[in-house]
């Protein structure tokens, strides 16, 4: 049953982007046709603190918070989150961090760098994304981010 | 609007369905996880505002309701204690338009100083109690919360926790939007003036309105019976519904949409029929308690569960009775002031002085920790001041001295005038220095205005409280504003003057939050709720 379901989980630091991550995988996966929950802890963690949030689809989710060792991706824009998530992942779970963008800096966009790269192993329907991006994201920040998302997926290839 | 599916958060889900009732006003006070109902509600069309704390926003409320119209009023799960005067009396008062009380609990305590649970408040104060499981019930229960409240004319309470709140899922938007109304005064004496000769009856009337309540298809529509095997049954509600769903597939379950009154028919039916049946709660033993009270023989959970979060691993342990103490999660990165926060200066000017701090609830609660290490208690809103004139009637003269009261403004506002009060009435022989923290928002749930701050919750502008004017009306010796950041040294100067003298001193130490100063930067720019 709860193998039906993915389990993606975003660390990173308050202003990073994690909600914003977190959202867009959401919006995503429910536009693919999904059943999906996110969860995430707001409130002081907003002051720089650690921020995760936890992303479930499949074709029906129950408890919006993954159970601890059943993450299927761990995605941390800050390398130090690694360690305070290692209770989420298993030995199968796929670990990526800003190092696999290589020497590519994204800059503001590394929320959705990241998203590339882990779509990269989701395969979720790329046109489905773009017209996501080109929503959320205003004129040309659209298509910066839409590059970021390109160059991301590309660098875990 | 035809039926349409969104993602929403629970608390978007509970705006959403509030739009749709066509409540009159939306009222409360910020306080995570409850702060994005009002503000959503705002965003999509709808009336709402903050109140000064959440006693005046229910009694707002209760106005709304006993003029015919429909309200709901929004707080976090201690602020319930602040608005709790007014919730026993509104049982017995009853209402004639739609009250419903959002509660936001906090188990695990997110960001939240304790973790009590609300249920105890509606078995307390005898008014039924919704508790959704997710986004879609959170909008389909404020629907069905505002159905029961006019149907027996009574408040009703609708419980969510931090994962119900900022937990988003997939909700069905069913009910078309409805217009607010507005009503002809009606003349209701002695349901609303709770003087004894009119309450001893109002009391009987609430009793037999709460056993209505508990026999009504209203109610038992609630109780959703899932029937699985019977070798294990489980009773639950709320979100931990989710996590036995996951965590026990083949269970038989019953999820008791209305925790109180307890509906002790559908609970009876159910045990029976199951050989082993336990109540899988957060919190208090609340579910487990009612029903072994009712005569019904059920496991309630090991009290190593009475703290905390539940989740699908710990709603396994909880099951099997396993009372190991669980791997702690790895610290995460603190909490901390932001760069360029103006508190900075503040928490270290009173760091050097070597001052007994009395804090109390926001951002600046994180003064506490290193470098500033300069707060040392922190009990509830606007505590920072009574606690403080306590600690000085009780501590030898050089350590009364250096006894300091910090407040944040929003906070001030909320409960703080009150011990301003108490400062100037029952002066202290030592006289006693406040500091009010004034960075013009409500900063720690979010940035929201308040009533010192000139604008409604939507931006627009209103009318400002002057703090300083109110301070010098109330009869205080000493009040001078200071930047601390800009006029360090004469803030340092000024602490050590008001704490060698015996007047009673208050220093507004005003300067906005940079993160306030952004949003209304961003505001301007675009004109944009």
């Amino acid at each position: 049953m709860s193998k039906a379901v993915t389990n993606v989980l975003f660390a990173g630091i308050g202003g990073q982007g994690i909600i914003l991550a977190s959202d867009l995988l959401s919006e995503m996966a429910f536009r693919c046709g999904f059943d999906v929950k996110k969860s995430e802890i707001h409130g002081m963690s907003q002051r720089g603190g650690s921020v995760s949030g936890d992303v479930r689809f499949g074709e029906k989710v129950y408890s919006p918070m993954i159970p601890a060792g059943e993450a299927d991706y761990l995605v941390v824009l800050s390398e130090d989150q690694v360690e305070v998530c290692k209770n989420m992942v298993n030995e199968n779970t796929v670990i990526l961090t800003p190092a696999v963008l290589g020497d590519f800096d994204p800059g503001k966009s590394l929320n959705v760098a990241m998203l590339g790269a882990l779509n990269a192993g989701l395969k979720l329907d790329k046109e489905i994304w773009f017209g996501l991006l080109r929503e959320h994201f205003k004129g040309e920040l659209a298509e910066i981010n839409i590059a970021a998302f390109e160059r991301g997926e590309a660098s875990v290839k | 609007m035809a039926s349409e599916k969104i993602i929403l958060s629970g608390d978007e889900a509970v705006a959403e369905a509030a739009l749709c009732c066509g409540v009159n006003l939306g009222v409360g006070y910020p306080g995570t996880p409850s702060t994005e109902v009002l503000e959503h509600l705002s965003k999509i069309g709808g009336k709402a505002q903050w109140a000064p704390n959440e006693k005046v926003a229910l009694e707002v409320g209760a106005g709304v309701g006993f003029g015919g119209g429909r309200t709901i009023v929004t707080m976090k799960h201690v602020g319930l204690n602040v608005a709790a005067d007014p919730l026993f009396t509104l049982a017995y008062t009853g209402t004639k338009g739609a009250i419903v009380v959002l509660v936001a609990d906090d188990p695990g305590m997110a960001s939240s100083q304790n973790e009590q649970d609300n249920r105890n408040y509606a078995k307390a104060a005898k008014l039924p109690m919704l508790e959704p499981s997710d986004s879609q019930e959170a909008y389909d229960f404020m629907i069905r919360a505002v159905e029961i409240s006019e149907k027996f004319q009574i408040p009703v309470m609708l419980r969510m926790t931090t994962r119900v709140c900022h937990s988003k899922c997939i909700v069905d938007r069913w009910k078309p939007v409805e217009q607010p109304k507005v009503f002809d005064f009606e003349l209701a004496v002695k349901e609303r003036v709770m003087v004894p000769a009119f309450a001893k009856p109002a009391h009987v009337r609430l009793e037999d309105k709460m056993k209505q309540i508990a026999a009504s298809a209203e109610a038992n529509v609630l109780a959703q019976k899932e029937t699985g095997s019977a070798d294990l049954g489980i009773i639950c509600s709320g979100i931990s519904y989710q996590h036995v769903k996951e965590a026990f597939p083949e269970a038989s379950v019953l999820k008791l949409g209305l925790t109180w009154p307890l509906l002790i028919e559908p609970v009876k039916e159910f045990v029976s029929g199951v050989k082993r049946c336990v109540v899988v709660e957060e919190g208090d033993k609340f579910l487990a308690e009612a029903i072994r009270a009712a005569g019904v023989e059920v496991e309630a959970k090991a009290d190593a569960f009475l703290f905390g979060e539940l989740s699908v691993s710990r709603v396994k342990k909880l099951v099997a009775g396993d009372t190991t103490p669980e791997p702690a999660a790895a610290p995460g990165r603190p909490p901390q002031l932001c760069p360029g926060c103006p508190h900075r200066k503040s928490f270290e000017g009173l760091r050097d002085l070597n001052c007994i701090v009395s804090g109390d609830i926001g951002c600046y609660t994180l003064g506490t920790l290193p470098p500033f290490n300069a707060m040392h208690t922190t009990v509830c809103m606007g505590a920072s001041i009574g606690v403080a004139l306590g600690l000085r009637r009780s501590l030898k003269e050089e350590d009364a001295r250096r006894v300091v009261s910090v407040i944040g403004d929003s906070t001030f506002m909320h409960s703080g005038l009150t011990g301003v009060a108490e400062m100037v009435y029952n002066r202290p022989a030592t006289g006693h220095l406040l500091v009010i923290l004034d960075n013009s928002t409500t900063a720690m749930t979010g940035l929201q205005e308040h009533s010192a701050t000139g604008r409604y919750l939507n931006m627009e502008p209103a009318n400002q409280i002057n703090i300083e004017a109110v301070c010098r009306a109330m009869g205080v010796d000493h009040v001078d504003v200071i930047d601390t950041t800009v006029e360090h040294e004469r803030y340092m100067a000024l602490v050590k003057e008001r704490l060698a003298s015996n007047d009673v001193s208050i220093i507004i130490a005003k300067r906005p939050c940079i993160l306030q100063i952004k949003k209304l930067a961003k505001f301007q720019k675009g004109g944009a709720k």
